[in-house]
């Protein structure tokens, strides 16, 4: 700790604490925390937000069954309807599906994958992307090209084929025991992989406007090196477009991820995710139990509404212009 | 500018040749495509023979070899599935994508660049808060769920619109939609199933965007100058946000044009995306390997384009890369 | 390819104009695949032979119901172990009005068997075909072949000269070259090709000069592929198609409760079963103990006695489906009813079974299923991973699609399985190609899909005696005794034969259902 800063212990802990509490203070007076609170629409889709993941990460405490342990399903109890239609149980609010499964807590279990990849798939491009776009489009030239035809190269690959090679060269490569573990880690680089081309290229077109603008020469000549430049002058200011993208793409790769398990690609189908639910649920449109696509489409449609809106304001609350 | 287009074109016969590459050694986890074209009956001797003619033997450095050997002599190969050569497969399905991607196109574009303009000016509106909302529900069901529902109301409920395939189409150098009542009938539910995404998508960048330029200082410069709020509106904020708008365009119809899957699968649309879902599940090499190549060439195109843009847009930007190297 | 569009209606036309063009009953039909191509020696597939036979036709044909009846030939008797003498259907003439001959024959079988065929398993015991006179043959086979007339149907009559002067003979290795037969017809069947566009629409017509009297009414048939079930009920109940299979399972209530639509569901031959890795000393899911637990016999029987097939049946097939004890279907010769039951569901005894071999807590394994290739066949592998748990076996299941299914458990990845689901049905008709192909290993051309490696010394001998016992007595005791066998030692888990289920429009007045799971358009009446 602060051994030299010549104050004893208990009160360089305080000053820590006096330090946090200033900054936490400072937080809530802030326009940021000021506007969150005024909107009634974002402080909604917080919770509805926060509810997701409580529900997906503490699944194994608050569901009412536990879905991803098949000794508990029984075929006698496929297809019951949701509770409130005639048939349907307590023992499972939202019915359930043609495995036996109780389809709210199928949701949960299954939100957990979903999170995990949409979030990490996602984190994982936004870095990647924005990172080659800055450089490609701040440095130009060659690197330009190069950065840029690399991306080309990419863009001819979707995510199924990504995924297919990845999963591929770690069968050929890891010994058996490691691949289930690693499953997960192959479906958020190739649904990662395929959507980082359009974070590059639009920061990138994005990046060759702002280069040109005063502020990006005066910063230049006041002889700010070009790595500083490019992530505390330019980045801030080509972000809009990269949220609006970014938290498009959230459901997109959730989405995703249930194609590419259709390939015996990524999670098994005994732990199905959100996408996966929806998969197997939309074989059961015509024929009346729709509650077994119906509850899981609603459950990613209010996740991918709320993270959008939250999306939307952060990007006013951090956008240096808007303030 | 020439000496651009040039070496950009250059540059996409690396690419091509990247792609293939990569490619080739993709198509040793994709599986078997012998028992596809054999059948399950087959002895193993069939079978052998069969892996020997096409090659699959070969380590995929030499199938790749091969494949760019007879590429340049413009011979692709012949598609497993369908017995023809690759160029045709490939050719008899590219109009139908291309007319089915253009008209999504225009619908994104015409609907969705006014729809962000309008939603970024009346930002609190409630209007502006409803179709942002549902615009998002659109995009979070999954493509094929919206193509189900559709057929079900336009075709089964209220038998409008035809729920599967090109319907009747005229020749007009190519096998055409677009020319007649009966085949556009045909056009109408994939190209709004496929332009949904591309909708919500433009219309909330452009809304972003048009937030930001909005509060800059020449708007309100050229609003205190007393220009009317049209010409203010889209004279000049509109034109601002453009670059991450065509960046994006571009990219979409990219894709579009290459990976329609789902879309084509569930309207049975004899286009390129069902072409190449079919090829994956028949495991059909030379379709797959000609198809990406191509796709390549398109995405190298397509970005030339919006580089080309960009210029027009704003001739500030250097597109060789000058600027950079002036400092 | 050759698009005709507009000018369909005008072609269309001229073909009617033998009957009224007021009574113009054109067919529409629809499945998941198209046809693969249109030559009768490549692409040995259900769907495109299907095709196929509506085209060209064999000596003998297969009914509907898998009866077998004259076609090309009159009438044929044996006149000695190894020979056949047949007699040839005199004034029948190819579509492009060629005369059916002897020569015709001879010149299909020589095409048959080029290296590059897919169908030479069917004439595979035939030696040589004599030629007696125009209109008559000797068929000489290698060995008594009990089962020469059940693969008759499927060798398919082309036309010498129009072979000859189209260049059309060769066959090439994997389809290299866009040859003139696969892309263009000239059979006898009861069917012309019209127009082929590959993945849209196949357009048939009815040979106006067929030596036969139609069942069907039809004067214009039209084939569409449509990949996805769900667009494909959608397109029979908005009226865009007449018959369409198959039916989801889920969906056939939904067909029956709407008006001017019905389901029409039946029998197929397909066996679906799951086998077990009996091959390895080491199951793979088991690596560094040296013990592959499916050797043991009462390993095979507690995984067999753990699944419910009734409960399968009732829930995952919605009763359609019949659990089956055999590898055959009824309709298979060899096959026997009073063999055809499985051991009964008892997880205890299960349970009982595991602890005697040394698993009393059980073991793990991946289970290999297919989920784009049989009816629910995902379904039925997740519902099998439960009832295995409760007696204990932790199982992983590895659904993939077909392509990556079939390399995985086969050759291609040397039997890369211990647990896996697999469909057959037997393209002969008969039980010695199930024997051959699924339960048995040693010899050429044997095993080809006995992934899990299966084999019996005495079941090996059996099936190559059952080749050529021509005998009915002795062939069916030895067929019994190599199903007893298999039933014993539990060579594979049996579990049942899935149910065809076809959606028809009303416009469709009657259309008989092959065990096939595909239209043969002779049997096709419209209203």
């Amino acid at each position: 700790m602060n051994i030299d800063t010549g104050h004893p212990p208990e009160t360089a802990a305080a000053g820590l604490l006096a330090r946090a509490a200033d900054r936490l203070r400072r937080f809530f007076d802030s326009d940021i925390f000021h506007s969150f609170r005024t909107s009634p629409v974002t402080i909604a889709a917080f919770v509805v937000t926060m509810v997701c993941f409580v529900a997906a990460f503490f699944a194994p405490w608050l569901a009412p069954h536990n879905t991803n342990d098949v000794a508990t399903l029984d075929l006698m109890n496929a297809f019951l309807p949701p509770v409130w239609m005639e048939g349907g149980t307590w023992d499972f609010p939202l019915g359930t599906d043609e495995q036996g499964r109780d389809v709210l807590s199928a949701i949960m279990f299954g939100m957990k994958v979903s999170l995990i990849v949409g979030f990490a798939s996602v984190l994982f491009s936004v870095v990647l992307g924005v990172g080659l776009g800055l450089v490609s489009g701040y440095v130009g030239g060659r690197l330009d090209h190069f950065i840029m035809r690399v991306a080309d190269v990419q863009l001819s690959f979707p995510a199924v084929l990504v995924a297919l090679l990845l999963f591929g060269f770690a069968k050929t490569i890891l010994p058996r025991a490691v691949q289930d573990d690693v499953a997960l880690l192959v479906l958020i680089f190739a649904i990662g992989l395929s959507n980082w081309v359009q974070f590059a290229r639009t920061v990138r077109g994005s990046t060759m406007v702002e280069k040109n603008k005063e502020y990006v020469q005066a910063a230049r000549v006041i002889g700010r090196r070009p790595l500083a430049i490019m992530f505390q002058h330019v980045l801030p200011n080509v972000m809009g477009p990269v949220l609006v993208i970014a938290t498009i793409s959230l459901a997109i790769a959730i989405l995703t991820e249930a194609t590419l398990s259709f390939l015996g690609v990524g999670v098994p189908p005994t732990q199905p995710s959100l996408g996966t639910l929806i998969r197997f649920g939309n074989n059961f449109l015509f024929s009346g139990e729709w509650w077994m696509t119906i509850f899981p489409g609603v459950a990613l449609v209010a996740l991918a509404l709320a993270v959008n809106l939250l999306g939307d304001w952060l990007r006013d609350a951090l956008n240096p212009k808007l303030r | 500018m020439l000496a651009f287009i040039v070496r950009r074109l250059f540059q996409s016969i690396l690419v091509m040749l990247a792609v293939g590459f990569i490619a080739f050694s993709l198509f040793n986890f994709v599986g078997d495509p012998v028992n596809n074209m054999v059948g399950i009956e087959a002895t193993i001797e069939e079978r052998e023979r069969m892996a020997k003619a096409l090659g699959l033997n070969d380590p995929f450095p030499i199938q790749f070899a091969r494949f760019a050997g007879n590429a340049l002599r413009g011979d692709f190969g012949q598609s497993y599935r369908l017995s023809v050569p690759v160029e045709e497969a490939i050719g008899e399905r590219l109009p139908a994508t291309l007319e089915l991607v253009f008209v999504a196109a225009v619908l994104a574009l015409a609907i969705g660049v006014p729809l962000g303009v309008y939603t970024g000016l009346h930002r609190e509106g409630a209007v502006s808060r409803l179709l942002l909302t549902t615009s998002l529900i659109g995009i979070s069901l999954p493509t094929f769920l919206i193509g189900i529902l559709l057929i079900l109301t336009f075709s089964v409920w209220l038998g409008w619109l035809p729920s599967f395939g090109r319907g009747v189409t005229v020749n007009i150098g190519w096998e055409s939609n677009l020319v007649s009542w009966e085949g556009f009938r045909s056009i109408i539910l994939p190209s709004v199933t496929l332009c949904l995404f591309q909708l919500t998508l433009l219309m909330r960048l452009v809304r972003a965007e048009m937030l930001e330029v909005l509060r800059t200082d020449y708007i309100k410069f050229a609003r205190a100058r007393g220009l009317t709020s049209r010409a203010v509106n889209f004279g000049h904020a509109l034109k601002n946000t453009l670059v991450p708008v065509i960046t994006i365009t571009g990219l979409q119809i990219g894709s579009l044009i290459a990976f329609a899957i789902i879309t084509e699968t569930v309207f049975q649309w004899p286009g390129m995306g069902l072409l190449f879902l079919q090829a994956i599940q028949f495991v059909d090499i030379p379709v797959m390997a000609a198809y990406l190549c191509l796709v390549a060439f398109i995405f190298v195109v397509i970005n030339l384009i919006v580089d080309l843009l960009y210029y027009v847009i704003d001739p500030r930007l250097r597109l060789d890369g000058g600027a950079a190297r002036a400092h | 390819m050759r698009s005709k569009n507009i000018v369909i209606g005008a072609v269309a036309a001229a073909f009617i104009a033998a009957g009224t063009a007021a009574d113009a009953k054109t067919f529409r039909y629809s499945t998941s695949g198209d046809i693969l191509g249109l030559d009768p020696f490549i692409n040995n597939e259900g769907p495109t032979n299907t095709m196929k036979s509506n085209l060209y036709e064999g000596l003998i044909h297969r009914a509907w119901d898998l009866s077998l009846h004259p076609a090309l030939a009159t009438d044929w008797e044996q006149t000695s172990p190894t020979t056949w003498r047949f007699n040839l259907r005199k004034d029948v003439k190819f579509h492009n009005g060629n005369d059916f001959t002897a020569d015709d024959v001879l010149i299909s079988l020589d095409r048959i068997r080029l290296p590059a065929s897919n169908m030479t398993f069917v004439v595979s015991s035939i030696d040589r075909i004599e030629k007696i006179d125009d209109h008559t043959i000797d068929i000489v086979t290698q060995y008594p072949d009990p089962t020469l007339l059940l693969n008759l149907p499927n060798f398919w009559i082309m036309d010498k000269e129009w072979l000859e002067a189209n260049d059309a003979f060769g066959l090439e290795e994997g389809a290299v070259v866009k040859t003139f037969a696969n892309l263009n017809v000239n059979g006898t069947g009861p069917f012309m090709i019209e127009e082929w566009v590959p993945d849209t629409r196949t357009v048939l017509v009815p040979n106006p000069n067929w030596w036969g009297t139609p069942w069907h009414n039809l004067t214009r048939a039209v084939f569409t592929p449509i990949g996805n079930a769900a667009t494909r009920v959608a397109a029979l109940l908005s009226g865009e198609i007449d018959l369409m299979y198959p039916v989801p399972l889920q969906d056939v209530p939904r067909l029956e409760s709407t008006a001017g639509v019905q389901a029409l569901q039946g029998p197929e031959l397909r066996t679906i079963f799951l086998g077990f890795d009996q091959h390895r000393d080491e199951l793979l899911d088991m690596p560094g103990t040296g013990k592959n637990p499916f050797k043991d016999v009462r390993v095979r029987k507690a995984f067999y006695q753990a699944i419910d097939i009734n409960a399968i049946k009732r829930v995952v097939m919605r009763n359609a489906a019949t659990p089956t004890g055999l590898m055959i279907a009824p309709g298979i010769n060899g096959f026997q009813p009073d063999m055809n039951d499985r051991f009964p569901h008892d997880p205890e005894a299960a349970k009982a079974l595991l602890a005697e071999a040394g698993y009393p807590d059980g073991f793990p394994v991946t289970l290999d299923c297919p989920n784009d290739r049989y009816v629910n066949d995902e379904a039925i592998c997740l519902a099998v991973v439960p009832m295995l748990k409760r007696v204990g076996i932790d199982v992983k299941l590895n659904a993939q699609t077909k392509s990556l299914h079939f390399q995985k458990i086969g050759r291609a990845e040397q039997w890369n399985t211990s647990f896996f689901m697999l469909g057959w049905t037997p393209g002969s008709y008969d039980a010695h190609n199930p024997l051959q192909q699924l339960m048995t290993l040693d010899g050429e051309g044997q095993g080809t899909w006995n992934c899990g490696r299966f084999t019996h010394p005495r079941m090996e001998e059996l099936t190559d005696l059952i080749a050529g016992e021509t005998d009915v007595q002795k062939r069916t005791a030895m067929i019994r005794e190599a199903f007893q066998i298999h039933k014993d030692e539990v060579g594979h888990i049996t579990l049942h034969q899935q149910a065809l289920a076809w959606g028809i429009g009303s416009n469709v007045k009657e259309v008989k259902q092959r065990p096939h799971n595909d239209v043969d358009l002779r049997y096709v009446m419209m209203n």
